[in-house]
């Protein structure tokens, strides 16, 4: 029997396959396809970078154990059973890093008119980046 | 470049059909920038040059002074400043200022801001009583972060003017022994 998860992460939602939601592994495939990371001999890697996995602790039935997966990516993983969601947020080593390196980070979002804008359409100005709120 | 984390542009409209900026005005509904820049209230300003290199690291500065009795920050020094160095009259601060003056991300923040996507996301499908632990989960994570404890009372029909939001800034005021929820950049001149 198999179930589905919704797994929200990096700003988008994927359905994802698996067989037991109190304990979640995705398919291998997935790994790739939807978190564009590879699973090789010297870890999990993306680009030039590899991160180092237990893959006996990773690798369950030839499905990947997310909770090892967000583990190594140092990936908070949050979930709601009853609704089979889960939520996996930016690492912080990531985030501060980015910004450690003063390099601002890159967004694009949208106007009130669905018009959408990326900081870096304004390089080559001076930016006073507001975040605001109505509450 | 201004961006309303709120939880709809309908609840941002009404503030930037009054401005009628001539800037980009986003609108950002799923806490990007708070995620991305490390964003824990409202207003936080940074600075980044023509390079899309941070000048100035996130912190608190208002447009005017009409909320000074309550935030105890005075806008003219912010603004005196930016103005000189958009005029290229003044510096901005060196790299190593910037790196001093920065608070990085912690991993309970981070998973703060996911417990809020959960929550944001159950809220959204129609289960607002199943993304409620979620965000109280969120909070108690990061119990200093008012963009995921004050900005979620909309989405969870509280009033963010109204007596949770003065429960919250209390029991702050008294856990800081600070009268002012907002927390300026250190040693700010």
């Amino acid at each position: 029997m198999s179930d589905t998860l919704t797994l929200l992460h990096d700003g988008r939602s994927d359905e994802i396959t698996l067989a037991d939601l109190a304990r979640p592994t995705i398919p291998a495939d997935a790994l790739e396809e939807t978190l564009c990371w590879d699973l090789q001999p010297e870890g999990l890697c993306r680009g030039v970078v590899c991160v180092p996995v237990d893959q006996s602790a990773l690798v369950r039935d030839d499905a990947l154990d997310l909770g090892v997966l967000a583990d190594a990516l140092q990936r908070p993983l949050v979930t709601d059973q009853k609704h089979a969601v889960a939520s996996m947020g930016a690492s912080h080593h990531d985030r501060g890093q980015a910004l450690a390196s003063l390099q601002a980070p890159d967004f694009t979002l949208p106007d009130l008119d669905g018009n959408l804008h990326s900081l870096s359409d304004q390089r080559g100005k001076k930016v006073l980046l507001v975040a605001y709120a109505s509450w | 470049m201004t961006v309303a984390i709120d939880r709809s542009a309908a609840d941002a409209r009404p503030w930037i059909e009054l401005a009628t900026p001539s800037h980009p005005s986003l609108i950002d509904t799923e806490h990007l920038l708070p995620d991305l820049y490390g964003i824990i209230n409202v207003p936080t300003v940074i600075w980044i040059d023509e390079d899309g290199r941070i000048a100035r690291p996130n912190d608190v500065s208002f447009g005017s002074n009409k909320l000074k009795v309550m935030t105890g920050i005075d806008s003219e020094a912010h603004l005196k400043r930016l103005r000189a160095w958009v005029r290229g009259d003044g510096p901005a601060m060196t790299p190593s200022e910037v790196r001093a003056h920065q608070e990085l991300p912690t991993a309970e923040e981070q998973e703060a801001r996911a417990e809020f996507t959960l929550a944001w996301w159950l809220s959204q499908e129609g289960h607002a009583g199943d993304a409620e632990r979620h965000f109280v989960r969120a909070g108690d994570l990061a119990p200093h972060d008012l963009t995921i404890r004050r900005g979620s009372m909309p989405i969870r029909g509280l009033n963010p003017m109204g007596f949770a939001f003065l429960k919250l800034a209390l029991k702050s005021a008294l856990k800081r022994k600070s009268l002012y929820l907002y927390r300026p950049l250190k040693d700010s001149v």
